[in-house]
């Protein structure tokens, strides 16, 4: 109705402190409830038969034994599913990739499940279905998998994106490009040009919370679903279009999410809990033990990345190109795609050229991590620039500053930039204390730019105000780290009332309209433009509501600090009504005043970080210990300050842990061989220094208090900041990511051998 | 069969009997037989702490302890932190320094930070990191964690 998004600067009230946020209390005392903290009566106890194998064709499987067992309720596999196979490619493959028809793509991926009365006898029932497996020749490694002499995961992927069309199929299911100009004219003109080879390994997101969730199917056709998830929303259409139920008969309630970073916006589990409720016609609880969450759900790229960058002697930069080459797990996704969009979006270039390749392979199906795919490709660029930077005797931070992109620069993956924050990103950081403090024996210093395009999308927000005068704040966007608290204080700034006032909840599927996932950092950014739309409605009512308790003209009325006030000389003498007052007087006025938005939020700033890290390389053991690491971020309004540095901090510890530690080990067999938090090791306390951060505000100008998304940006620059420093620490160049104690023995030895 | 054994212990103070089977372990009776779910499952393997309690004044991780090893001990969970409505000073200084994003990993931090503040009333930083080693969290980079245990250790001196 006429809501204008573009920004306006103001004082603000609200925005900007740091409150207590409303769920705390319950999740310091145990009583906030999660996805495994639900219980329906009667429910029944899913669990999943995983293939042991990399890849192999399934020749039968045999559930009667099974289905035999005393306190087995039901069986299922794909006979049970709706075949897709001729139907849309991307849910065929999220049915396919939540249970295996034809063959199993990869060690984990499930064939079959079971629901009995309790988890002992779930357990004894998997052992006895039988399933008569065809191994087949796997391929798990990025370049290997792109030979044409490959294992073949399917007969009918021909590389998209090339002309003309393959004639045989291949690993390799698309081919995308971006840039302009002319590139190889580009690195004629310039004096130096630097050529690297990249590779990074497979990371999880690593949420502390297993895969969980609560399903009950009935014999009508409609359902309910318990689930964490960062989308509810997406859940129930993606599981009723898998079912083929109707869309408003599944509900979807939204635990409280513990941790999902991109992992919990796909669905693994819940089709199949719902498949199982269906027919067992109770419910259903299943929770993934973390074995199967790091080997059925999750993971990020394997990659490997070719950089080529060009510069004349006075540090600008004549050309770049980058191909990259991403692990897709067993189905197409455009994790090359992504990578190839971010990899030099830092930079202001006349010729730029990224090409990426979607690259098929037996491992899980990959997931959105935190700014899919940029971090990888920044690690290379970022490795190769400082490189670059080294060897024309520059500063890194100066040359970077030089070339930095900028308002009014064509971006390497096509649109024009607004204002951003790559260029007072890097000047904080040139003018930042850390990077003076002195470096100590077997220490370096580095640093690295990082991007992201944040997200908008669709969102709905409904205001109700109470006949108290508090008001109830309902998103649909899932709060991963505490966006109750910020769109709490969007909607007081806005109504003009106290923080207190205001109880932010998130509703369920079934009393709210639709809601995009909160991905791409877009819960704060998207809901809190929905939510001052709708605050900036209730209050069109309440100048109503005002209007019609002093019998005046509503176009009399203006709100102002939380109460309407009568203009004009005429009701010179009319004392200002509050909410409160307002509220109070509701049932006699007109009802209940709410305020309604639905909304696509357009517009999303684009987001620039530049990271500082100082580490010490041990080189008798190769180990490194991070002593000191701060971000600088650009956040348009930091709405809640205190979460923004969260989102800083916790992005940069787990970057840290891709960076130094954090990896997937396939044997020669195909199957994972670090499925668990021992031997797949994310940072702990003791790893880790303080973090600083430093954020700055260049107002987005698509949202009214110049919001941009805060949530990814952190995780894209730590990979390549760490490596600079690890280079400069120990003296030899790390290309391989992680730089695992092995990995930078066995450079230091390569650098001594000469 | 399904023949159970019989459990009498103390949680939060209170008397407790169970039922429970030989391979259940602490962590399954607290949540599924006896509504606890403040202890979250992690990992089922020890490493993450999301479980962790206090038994007999030691912290473990209550899934690596079988329901029928609480017999006779005294058992601490999160859901005891509290007294009533009044939070452990843990507990408020988790809320006031944003010690918590998601919050999953929270209830064992306040766990093995209370054990820690017990052995420990006046920890150094790096005496704090490696006191919470083995509580594992994704979102927050442990800065806010360690910042609000040396201001609820600060706080706990003082009273």
């Amino acid at each position: 109705m006429g809501f204008d998004p573009s920004f306006s600067s103001r004082q603000f009230k609200s925005v900007g402190t740091r409150p207590l946020r409303p769920d705390g209390i319950d999740k310091v005392t145990g009583r906030a409830r999660y996805g495994a903290d639900f219980n329906m009566p009667g429910q029944l106890v899913g669990r999943v038969l995983r293939s042991p194998h990399a890849h192999a064709r399934i020749k039968s499987i045999d559930t009667s034994k099974a289905e035999a067992l005393k306190g087995v309720k039901a069986v299922i596999t794909a006979a049970d599913l709706p075949d897709m196979t001729a139907g849309d490619a991307a849910l065929h493959s999220i049915l396919e990739n939540c249970m295996a028809r034809t063959k199993a793509f990869y060690d984990g991926h499930a064939v079959a499940a079971v629901a009995a009365v309790d988890a002992r006898t779930a357990r004894e029932a998997l052992k006895l279905i039988e399933v008569d497996y065809e191994v087949l020749p796997h391929v798990t490694d990025v370049d290997e998998a792109m030979k044409p002499d490959a294992p073949l995961l399917h007969e009918n992927v021909f590389t998209e994106g090339v002309d003309p069309r393959p004639s045989k199929p291949s690993n390799v299911a698309k081919r995308s490009q971006y840039g302009h100009g002319d590139v190889q004219a580009g690195f004629r003109e310039a004096d130096i040009v630097i050529e690297r080879s990249y590779k990074t390994e497979q990371t999880h997101q690593g949420y502390i919370e297993p895969h969980a969730c609560v399903a009950s199917v009935n014999a009508d056709g409609t359902g309910d679903l318990w689930v964490c998830t960062q989308g509810h929303f997406v859940y129930r259409d993606q599981c009723a279009r898998l079912l083929g139920m109707d869309i408003s008969k599944l509900r979807v309630t939204s635990s409280e999410i513990g941790g999902g970073f991109g992992g919990k916006t796909h669905v693994w589990a819940e089709p199949v809990a719902l498949a199982l409720s269906r027919k067992a016609g109770r419910p259903v609880k299943l929770v993934m033990s973390r074995e199967e969450v790091f080997r059925a759900s999750g993971p990020t790229s394997a990659t490997s990345i070719d950089v080529k960058i060009g510069a004349r002697k006075d540090g600008t930069i004549t050309a770049a190109s980058a191909t990259l080459r991403y692990t897709c797990g067993p189905w197409y996704g455009m994790w090359a795609e992504l990578g190839a969009m971010t990899a030099f979006a830092c930079y202001g270039l006349a010729s730029v050229q990224t090409v990426g390749y979607e690259v098929l392979v037996n491992r899980p199906k990959t997931a959105a991590y935190r700014a899919p795919s940029a971090p990888m490709a920044a690690f290379a660029v970022e490795s190769a620039v400082d490189e670059l930077a080294g060897k024309l005797g520059m500063d890194p931070v100066e040359f970077r500053i030089r070339n930095a992109a900028r308002e009014g620069t064509r971006s390497s993956y096509g649109p024009v930039y607004g204002p951003i924050g790559i260029g007072p990103t890097l000047e904080a950081v040139r003018e930042h204390p850390h990077m003076q403090v002195p470096l100590g024996k077997n220490q370096g210093r580095g640093m690295a730019c990082g991007f992201w395009f944040n997200f908008g999308g669709q969102t709905c927000t409904d205001i109700n105000i109470g006949v108290d005068g508090t008001v109830t704040l309902a998103v649909g966007t899932i709060d991963v780290g505490g966006s109750r608290a910020s769109l709490s204080l969007v909607v007081a700034e806005e109504l003009g009332i106290p923080y207190s006032q205001v109880k932010a909840v998130v509703a369920d599927t079934g009393t709210l309209g639709y809601n995009d996932m909160t991905d791409g950092s877009r819960g704060t950014f998207s809901s809190s433009m929905a939510a001052i739309s709708a605050a900036r409605n209730a209050i069109e009512i309440m100048r109503h509501r005002a209007a019609a308790m002093w019998d005046i003209p509503a176009d009399d009325v203006v709100w102002e600090d939380g109460q309407a006030r009568a203009k004009g000389e005429n009701h010179g003498n009319l004392p200002a009504l509050s909410l409160k007052e307002i509220a109070a007087a509701a049932p006699n006025t007109g009802g209940p005043i709410a305020g309604h938005s639905e909304l696509v939020a357009d517009g999303a700033g684009v987001s620039f970080a530049t990271h500082i890290c100082d580490v010490e390389v041990d080189p008798e053991t190769g180990s490194t210990r991070v002593v000191r690491y701060t971000v600088v971020q650009d956040a348009g309004k930091a709405v809640h300050p205190t979460y923004v540095e969260g989102q800083y901090q916790g992005g940069a510890a787990q970057g840290i842990g891709w960076a130094l530690n954090e990896e997937y080990i396939y044997g020669k067999d195909g199957r994972l061989q670090n499925p668990g938090f021992l031997d797949y090791r994310i940072p702990v306390c003791s790893d880790l220094p303080m973090i600083g951060t430093q954020i700055l505000e260049i107002p987005n100008p698509n949202h009214p208090y110049g919001v941009r998304g805060v949530g990814e940006t952190s995780i894209v620059p730590p990979l390549a900041a760490i490596a600079n420093a690890v280079s400069n620490a120990a003296g030899v160049r790390m290309t391989h990511i992680p730089m695992s104690p092995p990995r930078i023995l066995a450079a230091l030895e390569a650098e001594q051998a000469g | 069969m399904m023949s159970g054994i019989a459990v009498s212990t103390t949680i939060n103070g209170d008397e407790v009997e169970f039922l429970c089977q030989a391979e259940e372990t602490l962590l399954e009776v607290l949540r599924d037989r006896l509504g606890m779910t403040g202890a979250k499952e992690g990992c089922g393997t020890g490493d993450c702490g999301a479980c962790s309690v206090i038994v007999d004044d030691r912290l473990v991780c209550s899934c690596l302890v079988l329901g029928a090893e609480a017999e006779g001990r005294r058992i601490d969970t999160i859901e005891g932190m509290a007294d009533g409505d009044k939070l452990h000073p843990l507990q408020q200084k988790f809320i006031e320094h944003a010690a918590l994003q998601c919050g999953i990993c929270t209830p064992g931090f306040l766990m093995a930070a209370k054990d820690l503040l017990a052995k420990n009333p006046d920890p150094t930083e790096e005496e704090i990191r490696f006191g919470l080693a083995g509580n594992l969290c994704r979102c927050t980079g442990y800065d806010k964690i360690v910042r609000a245990v040396q201001d609820a250790a600060s706080v706990m001196k003082g009273a």
